[in-house]
């Protein structure tokens, strides 16, 4: 594949869910693309279709009700294009999930051996001799100790943790080329979680797999992504790198997110901090928005903003926004 | 000097576990395991820990949700942990709770006025029918929940709105002190910081004491006046906000500080990664419970179990490393980030 083709480019990706009082709008035309090794993040708070976005990729939304519509193109081919056989011949080997809940994405009644050696020799037609001694190998690459002895256990027999290290080895088992996390260390504890995240770090180094982050945590983005993308409504409102996105954020939503994260350190300085409030709540995603989607909360919003809807348009070097009164910096010299 | 709101002196809750032939006792959880600490008038005190280490637990006996184990619960100089449910009920009204999730902890089937007028009801603190709608309004207001919510059901509001209307609740009763069990951690980002704000300035207002339970160490540096970190069932660390945050002294603290994830890239932070799991809370281990994990474990550590002492003026530690002579030497390893 040559250089220039992203690993996974989206266009205007929509996912809508017909239910009794009209359609959810739950992704409403969404595009970005990922290259091969990257770590993208997508983030925003509930219901702002983040999720739904990564059940899309893996054409894992049920239709009906919903419906998957756009191109969804992973290494060339359109993924929305395929039958469900060709799908499940991608998911699980070029293309990975780890979820929030180890719990209930593992099988409780089967062991963790039989279903990372399930994983193996569905999508490698290896023989069984082979599958055990690779996965005893993924069980120690991802840091579970006693490997051999944890191939016989159930999933109720691991600590969360643990559980979700066994996610990300039947992740990995085949060598994806793209890792979707949803929400992966949302349910652990803060010790725990810092635990995951260097590990997928390093294999995400080691494996030279791209990743899409899929969380709610600023703090986590900050730590393992590249490049992030905020979205609002079911509606991508800023995309830029990591760097830049914190260190100057563009659209108003994005601001109002990162003022309102209290950090570690920051009311010692300044006793009478106060954290910023994005007054209001989201739009309901059942009616068209006319306009742009943040305009019922934002501090600048305009009649414009009301009645026209803003384009993704190139505020900095990478870096994009829809807002009609973002300010463009000039390109660096 | 008068005594603090709430004494909490020694408490021990174990939960047993029954199983067997005859459905015997088999083994308990050391839920709380030894806890004391005291809240003030008017002050915010955190409980903070990962999942299991009791701190929810130690809520809960407080209210006297179930009877505890052992030790006492002393509220404005009264104790309260024997007391029979006739007795405490005039008490209990000046401590309230606010849960975790605001979805669960409302009655579906009570619009919004209910809701907030049954502890007005409860324990008779409206005169007259004009005075409970007086004190329903008041309330309303107080959290900021639009007038014409008290008519609507609850399942009509958002998270942030139905954590609003559980505050309302709480401050329904006129309590002294209210019990936030994790009551931020299930909101958005935009909406937990409108909750936490708005704690703070009922507390500044009404001169509430919050005993704050969290699992989220950025909302505690900024809300709290105090902090105690709790592991397995124990106090391991406890100090006014700024000595945890910027000089811990227990080892558990500084890992747990320093596994925070900051929303801010590429700073270089040195990061105290701990090894493996929390142990059991059944089979609790030897000597200092944090031993399993600790990077500055030694010998003493293995069999000596620690006792939260004063380390510093207002600062306890359950620490070896801690000890009088040893107490630089520990600053140092430690207390760096």
């Amino acid at each position: 594949m040559p250089d220039s083709l992203p690993l996974l480019e989206v266009v205007d990706l929509q996912t809508h869910f017909r239910t009794p009082d009209g359609i959810n709008r739950a992704v409403d035309g969404v595009s970005f693309t990922v290259k091969a090794g990257e770590t993208l993040a997508v983030v925003g708070e509930s219901g702002c279709g983040k999720s739904v976005t990564a059940m899309s990729l893996l054409r894992l939304v049920p239709e009906p009700p919903g419906k998957i519509a756009g191109r969804i193109l992973f290494q060339g081919r359109d993924l929305l294009a395929l039958t469900e056989r060709e799908m499940k011949a991608i998911r699980g080997k070029e293309l990975s999930m780890i979820f929030q809940e180890p719990m209930t994405s593992l099988n409780p009644v089967l062991t963790i051996g039989f279903q990372l050696r399930e994983t193996l020799r569905l999508h490698e037609k290896v023989d069984r001799r082979t599958a055990e001694r690779r996965a005893i190998e993924l069980l120690d690459l991802v840091g579970i100790p006693e490997s051999r002895r944890r191939m016989s256990e159930y999933p109720h027999q691991l600590s969360g943790g643990m559980r979700q290290r066994v996610m990300i080895a039947i992740a990995l088992a085949c060598s994806p080329k793209l890792l979707i996390a949803d929400e992966p260390t949302t349910a652990l504890d803060v010790t725990i979680q810092a635990q995951i995240l260097d590990l997928m770090t390093d294999l995400k180094r080691r494996i030279g797999a791209a990743i899409v982050l899929i969380t709610h945590d600023l703090g986590v983005v900050a730590e393992v992504a590249e490049r992030v993308m905020v979205m609002y409504a079911g509606r991508k409102v800023e995309e830029a790198p990591v760097a830049d996105l914190f260190r100057a954020p563009k659209h108003p939503y994005t601001q109002g997110l990162l003022g309102a994260v209290p950090r570690l350190g920051a009311s010692l300085l300044d006793a009478e901090s106060k954290l910023l409030e994005i007054p209001g709540v989201v739009p309901s995603l059942k009616q068209r928005i006319v306009g742009c989607v943040f305009a019922g909360r934002c501090p600048h919003a305009t009649d414009i903003c009301r009645e026209a809807m803003p384009a993704l348009d190139v505020k900095a070097p990478n870096h994009i926004a829809a807002c009609h009164h973002a300010a463009t910096e000039p390109a660096a010299a | 000097m008068s005594r603090p709101l709430l004494e909490v002196n020694d408490l021990k809750k174990y939960f047993p576990i029954k199983g067997g032939l005859l459905g015997g006792i088999k083994a308990q959880v050391h839920a709380v395991d030894g806890v004391s600490f005291h809240v003030s008038r008017g002050e915010t005190l955190s409980l903070v820990g990962e999942s299991g280490c009791g701190k929810s637990t130690v809520g809960r006996a407080i209210l006297g949700l179930f009877d505890i184990t052992a030790g006492q619960v002393v509220l404005d100089g009264k104790r309260i942990d024997q007391l029979s449910a006739r007795v405490l009920r005039p008490l209990r009204r000046r401590m309230q709770v606010v849960f975790q999730d605001p979805f669960s902890s409302l009655n579906p089937r009570m619009k919004v006025r209910d809701i907030i007028a049954e502890p007005v009801r409860n324990f008779g603190l409206a005169t007259s029918k004009a005075d409970l709608e007086h004190k329903i309004r008041a309330v309303a207001e107080l959290v900021r929940l639009p007038q014409d919510a008290l008519g609507r059901w609850p399942h009509e509001f958002s998270g942030g709105q139905r954590q609003r209307i559980g505050i309302a609740r709480a401050l329904a009763a006129e309590p002294d002190l209210i019990i936030c069990d994790e009551a931020v951690s299930a909101l958005d980002v935009s909406v937990k910081a409108q909750i936490v704000n708005l704690l703070q300035e009922l507390q500044k207002q009404l001169g509430l004491a919050l005993l704050f339970i969290s699992h989220d160490l950025a909302v505690v540096e900024h809300m709290t006046h105090r902090v105690a970190v709790m592991y397995l069932g124990r106090i391991v660390e406890m100090a006014p906000k700024r000595e945890i945050f910027a000089a811990p002294r227990h080892p558990y603290t500084s890992a747990l500080l320093s596994a925070v994830p900051v929303p801010e890239p590429a700073t270089d932070r040195r990061r105290v990664v701990l090894k493996g799991d929390v142990p059991s809370p059944i089979n609790l281990p030897s000597g200092c419970r944090f031993h399993t994990r600790c990077p500055y474990a030694f010998d003493r550590c293995r069999v000596e179990d620690p006792e939260l002492r004063l380390s510093d003026k207002d600062h306890f530690v359950a620490c070896h490393l801690q000890q009088p002579g040893l107490a630089g030497v520990a600053g140092v390893a430690v207390g760096q980030d």
